[in-house]
């Protein structure tokens, strides 16, 4: 779950990107952001992973006190939340297995049990056949399925994707999506910053509308709603 | 929390391939620790050996109890009878001016050959060995109260001078080392610094996806410690080779003295240790702190 109460946040040059903003989302839930740029989407998005902190107000993601929150207990929190972003952010000098494999490898999970869950969430996105391939060898939608294999591998209760269709064309888009909500299904609870209105429109879920740092819409089968 | 072998394993695996995709940038890393090393081996070098002499110097349990002119031979007997039975005392040899001579032309040359004869301005030696370091001081003082004696010296008073420059020696030479080992420390954090900024994604990843600091910190510690151990190469070749040279030349005029220097064996042994863990720990230092920027929320 995440629940946000009366969060605000401040940069240091002074501007308040996010203000007094209260918001709950239950297990299960997959949740559009929507909003114009510069509207606060991505700080919003930023303080889910404590990559941000709150200037002020409470956030819990997953069971994690994010105010209170000490530093080393950051990582904890991000084995919870997987996050997928517009760029991928894979590293280029591993194959596809081992940049899913990286993630389990890094919180110490046994060689035997990376091997078998790495090729289940591989297939999960369609990508088991190409595991011995290299980033650079993969097109857009590949490379984007490889970050979101990454991003579930190990069992996240929250996935968060930063426009994970913003580079990508309207087919590849769809297969993205038909694993996000595959993933939703598995009751964790999606969370996605995006542009495309016609996906929201489509594909009907819950929106969060941003402006200005506000949460100024918050509709259960929601629509896009502006005009950019 | 314990690491397990496998996660050793892997960060060392890491440490390598860093190490060598780093290329220029290592050898740089690992040039400053060898310039550092080389200088801080050679301060070490002077102010182990100055320990050495001076402890030579003050262990000296010699009190040279010089004769007036123009004591007859049975006065010297006495002289030498008193001094046997004094307590303390284990061996008195007797050492001509003549002889005392041709000591100062061995060690300080020819020139010296001009003071023969009557020209000698040197005195007749009674050197008077102690039981024990600590009694040399009372033996001369007791000696120089005897008939017949010009004055009494020991090895003490050149230590006491010796020490006050010890002292200094000691003082500036470590805090010098510990100068050089600090820029050391901050020239390989700058340097790593730079091979940390091309990995910088790849650490945000490694984040992003709940590695925990130390972690993600293993593999640069121990590619910090690779790059001090390999600095360590060639200080540690020429500060052995330098070291034998200079001892193989020196141990002739220093022994001639009654002083020597460390022997290389152990010594080069204890030094090489020591610069090799110097090195492998400002490697590490270095790394961390540099680290350190990156691992921030």
């Amino acid at each position: 779950m995440i629940r946000m109460t009366n969060v605000s946040k401040e940069y240091p040059n002074g501007v308040t990107a996010i203000k007094n903003l209260s918001v709950t989302i239950d297990a299960g839930e997959f949740a559009y952001i929507v909003g114009p740029s510069g509207a606060g989407k991505s700080t919003f998005i930023k303080m889910l992973y404590h990559q941000l902190k709150a200037t002020s107000g409470e956030i819990e993601v997953a069971g994690f006190d994010l105010v209170n929150m000490k530093d080393r207990e950051v990582p904890y929190l991000r084995r919870k939340v997987g996050v997928v972003f517009q760029d991928f952010k894979l590293l280029p000098r591993l194959t596809v297995f081992e940049n899913v494999a990286y993630a389990m490898e890094v919180i110490e999970a046994e060689p035997e049990v990376i091997q078998k869950r790495v090729l289940e969430v591989l297939e999960l996105v369609g990508l088991k056949a190409k595991n011995d391939r290299f980033p650079n060898e993969l097109s857009g939608g590949e490379q984007q399925r490889v970050a979101v294999a990454r991003a579930i591998v190990n069992y996240p209760e929250v996935l968060i994707a930063d426009e994970p269709t913003g580079n990508l064309d309207p087919e590849t888009s769809e297969g993205i999506m038909d694993i996000l909500e595959a993933i939703n299904n598995k009751e964790t609870i999606v969370l996605m910053a995006t542009h495309n209105r016609q996906m929201v429109n489509e594909r009907t879920h819950r929106v969060l509308a941003i402006e200005d740092g506000r949460l100024v819409r918050d509709e259960k089968e929601g629509e896009y709603g502006y005009e950019d | 929390m314990a690491m397990k072998i496998r996660t050793l394993k892997r960060h060392l695996n890491d440490s390598f391939k860093s190490l060598k995709r780093n290329g220029w940038m290592s050898v740089a890393a690992v040039s400053a620790v060898t310039v550092t090393l080389l200088l801080v081996g050679v301060v070490f070098a002077m102010i182990f050996n100055f320990n050495k002499i001076s402890n030579d110097i003050e262990n000296d349990v010699h009190v040279r109890v010089m004769v007036e002119r123009g004591t007859t031979k049975d006065q010297k007997n006495q002289l030498e009878k008193k001094l046997k039975k004094m307590a303390s005392v284990k061996k008195v040899t007797y050492s001509s001016r003549k002889k005392e001579l041709n000591k100062v032309v061995g060690s300080y040359g020819q020139s010296f050959k001009m003071f023969t004869g009557d020209d000698n301005p040197l005195y007749d030696v009674y050197m008077v060995s102690t039981t024990n370091p600590n009694k040399t001081i009372g033996v001369a003082k007791k000696a120089k109260k005897l008939a017949h004696v010009y004055d009494a010296t020991y090895g003490g008073n050149n230590a006491k001078k010796l020490f006050s420059v010890m002292k200094n020696i000691r003082k500036w030479g470590l805090g010098f080392a510990a100068l050089l080992l600090f820029v050391a420390v901050f020239l390989i954090s700058n340097t790593i610094r730079i091979t940390i900024l091309s990995r910088r994604d790849e650490i945000g990843i490694m984040r992003l996806v709940g590695a925990t600091n130390a972690y993600i910190r293993w593999p640069f510690l121990f590619e910090g410690a690779w790059t001090g151990l390999l600095g360590v190469i060639v200080p540690v070749i020429v500060i052995d080779f330098g070291y034998v040279w200079v001892y193989n030349h020196m141990a002739l005029s220093m022994a001639s003295a009654g002083y020597s220097l460390l022997r290389p064996g152990m010594f080069l042994f204890q030094l090489d240790l020591t610069m090799a863990i110097l090195g492998i720990v400002i490697g590490a230092l270095g790394s961390v702190v540099s680290m350190r920027r990156f691992l921030k929320i």
